[in-house]
């Protein structure tokens, strides 16, 4: 497969006045043609941030990106003009953000919004636009799509809005889609479905995937590779069999273990990773985890580890990944007994 | 037949419950012109020292219900018996030191603390309320030893809530709703807005404060597996009313209404290897308006196997096998 998206040394960075936030700093990644990427990690990771900035969407000031690059079909996104970027982002690049209420134009009815994208990025008369609308809307699995183009986002519900929010990303039939937490204000049931339109949008229409989460069972059941953030940097990456199956960074192994499985017996206690995230104006030094980690030697607190190769695309930025998964059983059994 | 159990050792019993919400119509003359059936004759009980988990969809009805409960909204009908009491019908001042008893913790801990009081005042607030401290010195005592109690410093009680993370607050929380040494909490969807690291220690926290003092729950969530993980028994409610009932593992191995096999089936579990396996029933369509439920079985707009009968009438919660209660007409032995 070719590649699609290639995110280098990304370097985000916000001010306050406290001082300079490090939301993003410094990771790299790629997103191949048509595969289903998951950005997984907890609130002020960097997650959301690392997405908007590929798009260029960081209010600057307060925030700027400051370094690295972010290849795209050829063009280095942090150097076009903004009018460029506008012919790039809704168009080749669609976007699903969390909140569809404030994602659309609540004075704009559900039709405007869309043929307005259609009629700018592919100069579509509107007529057209009005029709293609229409069947974006049954695309995506909205009954009766005519009259819903009449309707304005309050008289519809959060799922419902989350389906016209894919049928815009889904317009102009992008290389790519990036879904920012699509589905955590919505309810269990709706959440599966967004996810599994989602799925089969990207399969059908081969478009490439990024879904930002902080849900480790969405990322199980749809991603083809993880990336594993924490404090602005990829702690881990790989595919998603080996990330859960064997996973070789501290945080990773901590993640797993502290969320409640449906599939498990009740009772007994969480493996907890204590503490709390780092603050990101005073990174500590070394490796940013190593405050909290079980693991932790000298080294951790001394120097900084880069992500280092586990096994062909399974990386992890733990200076003891090799011998982790001992380790980590030992400890284990200590515990138990 | 009933759902709620005769014994000695329940601690709450909830009887034919119902919450309807008026809803008006016109500006100086309001008229009623319909109601939100948001809980629809619910019946069930709590043994001491168990936890019930309460699973829902939002607009299900279950925070509504753990208000009545707590007697925050007045239920239409029904009664709620409290440690032997009739909770229906008191007054605010009769009503007082059954509060003393049931207490709640709140999903959002940014909006549940006062932003002006320190933490210190929030937690001693209910020890001021019900006069349960004789000196500034034992206040101040009691208040270090809530902190503590719930993993925080005593020297935090300075500091205000702004300056505290997510599941900090929530400790907050729940040292507030044990200041009054109570047997019973609701927790309000206490862990849904918090991290997974951070939601890790906060159940692990409720599970120890319910061993270390023998407390009872009502955990109200709408994320089954951490329903699973707290809970002894499980009920499962969808419009207003009980669905299906039973022991946390009896209804996550053997779930019998449609509606609970959908639920489980929507959450996804972290393993890829399971996932790729796992046979995923996807509901379709939406919850349906509380204020205009569908005629008969509340669940057969979005149900796969509903049949002509299913348009008949709501199925009564019914014992199918030993503590297993479901209604649904289709569910094998109902």
């Amino acid at each position: 497969m070719a590649k699609l998206l290639e995110v280098r040394d990304l370097q985000t960075q916000f001010s306050t006045d406290n001082g300079v936030v490090k939301a993003v700093d410094g990771i790299s990644y790629e997103v191949e043609e048509g595969e289903i990427l998951s950005i997984v990690g907890e609130s002020g990771c960097g997650k959301s941030v690392g997405a908007l900035s590929i798009m260029r969407l960081i209010a600057d000031p307060p925030g700027k990106i400051v370094g690295g690059q972010v290849n795209f079909d050829g063009l280095d996104l942090l150097t076009l003009t903004d009018s460029q970027m506008r012919q790039i982002r809704g168009n080749r690049i669609g976007m699903v953000f969390q909140e569809p209420m404030s994602s659309l134009n609540p004075v704009l009815s559900i039709g405007r919004q869309l043929t307005e994208t259609l009629e700018l990025h592919l100069k579509m008369s509107s007529g057209a636009a009005r029709e293609r609308a229409a069947e974006l809307l049954s695309m995506v699995g909205i009954p009766d799509p005519e009259s819903r183009l009449k309707d304005y986002p309050h008289q519809l519900s959060g799922g419902m809005r989350q389906r016209v929010m894919i049928a815009m990303a889904i317009s102009c039939d992008p290389a790519l889609i990036v879904a920012d937490e699509p589905t955590t204000a919505l309810d269990v049931t709706i959440q599966a479905q967004i996810l599994e339109l989602l799925q089969s949008l990207s399969r059908e229409l081969g478009t490439a995937l990024i879904i930002i989460t902080h849900n480790l069972g969405v990322v199980a059941r749809y991603a083809d590779r993880v990336l594993v953030m924490y404090a602005g940097k990829i702690v881990e990456t790989g595919v998603s069999r080996e990330i859960y199956g064997d996973p070789r960074h501290p945080y990773t192994i901590g993640l797993l273990s502290s969320v409640p499985r449906l599939d498990e017996r009740a009772g007994g206690k969480l493996e907890v990773i204590e503490g709390l995230p780092p603050d990101l104006i005073e990174m500590p030094a070394g490796c940013s985890f190593a405050p909290r980690c079980k693991y932790a030697i000298t080294r951790c607190t001394a120097e900084t580890p880069e992500l280092m190769e586990v096994d062909g695309a399974h990386r992890s930025a733990c200076w003891r990944f090799s011998e982790l998964p001992e380790i980590a059983a030992s400890t284990g059994q200590e515990e138990a007994s | 037949m009933t759902v709620t159990q005769t014994t000695e050792d329940v601690l709450l019993e909830v009887r034919n419950v119902e919450m309807f919400f008026p809803v008006t119509s016109g500006i100086i003359f309001q008229r009623k012109v319909a109601d939100v059936k948001a809980v629809n004759d619910v019946s069930f009980s709590i043994k001491r020292g168990e936890t019930l988990g309460l699973v829902g969809e939002s607009g299900s009805g279950k925070t509504t219900l753990g208000r009545c409960i707590l007697q925050l909204h007045r239920q239409t009908s029904g009664d709620i018996i409290f440690d032997g009491q009739r909770l229906n019908g008191l007054g605010t001042k009769e009503l007082k030191p059954v509060r003393r008893k049931m207490q709640v913790i709140f999903q959002d801990p940014y909006g549940s603390l006062n932003p002006r009081m320190t933490c210190g005042d929030i937690v001693g607030e209910p020890l001021i309320v019900h006069k349960l401290t004789a000196s500034k010195a034992e206040y101040r005592e009691r208040i270090a030893e809530l902190l503590q109690l719930v993993g925080l410093n005593p020297y935090m009680a300075e500091r205000y809530p702004h300056e505290f993370s997510g599941g900090q607050r929530q400790r907050i929380g729940i040292a507030r709703a044990l200041a009054v040494n109570p047997t019973f909490i609701v927790c309000d969807e206490p862990v849904s807005a918090l991290d997974v690291s951070i939601q890790a220690q906060v159940i692990n926290l409720l599970g120890e404060l319910q061993e270390q003092f023998g407390l009872t729950y009502l955990f109200i969530a709408h994320d089954l597996s951490v329903v699973r993980h707290i809970s002894d028994r499980v009920a499962v409610m969808y419009l207003g009313h009980i669905v299906e009932l039973a022991d946390q593992s009896e209804l996550y191995d053997n779930p019998l209404h449609p509606y609970t096999k959908a639920l489980l089936s929507a959450i996804p579990i972290p393993d890829p290897v399971l996932e790729a396996e796992r046979e995923r029933l996807i509901l379709t369509g939406e919850l349906p308006s509380p204020m205009d439920p569908p005629e008969g079985c509340v669940f057969h707009t979005r149900c796969p196997i509903a049949i002509e009968d299913c348009k008949q009438g709501m199925p009564k919660l019914r014992e199918v096998s030993e503590g297993h209660w479901v209604a649904c007409i289709r569910a094998p032995g109902y």
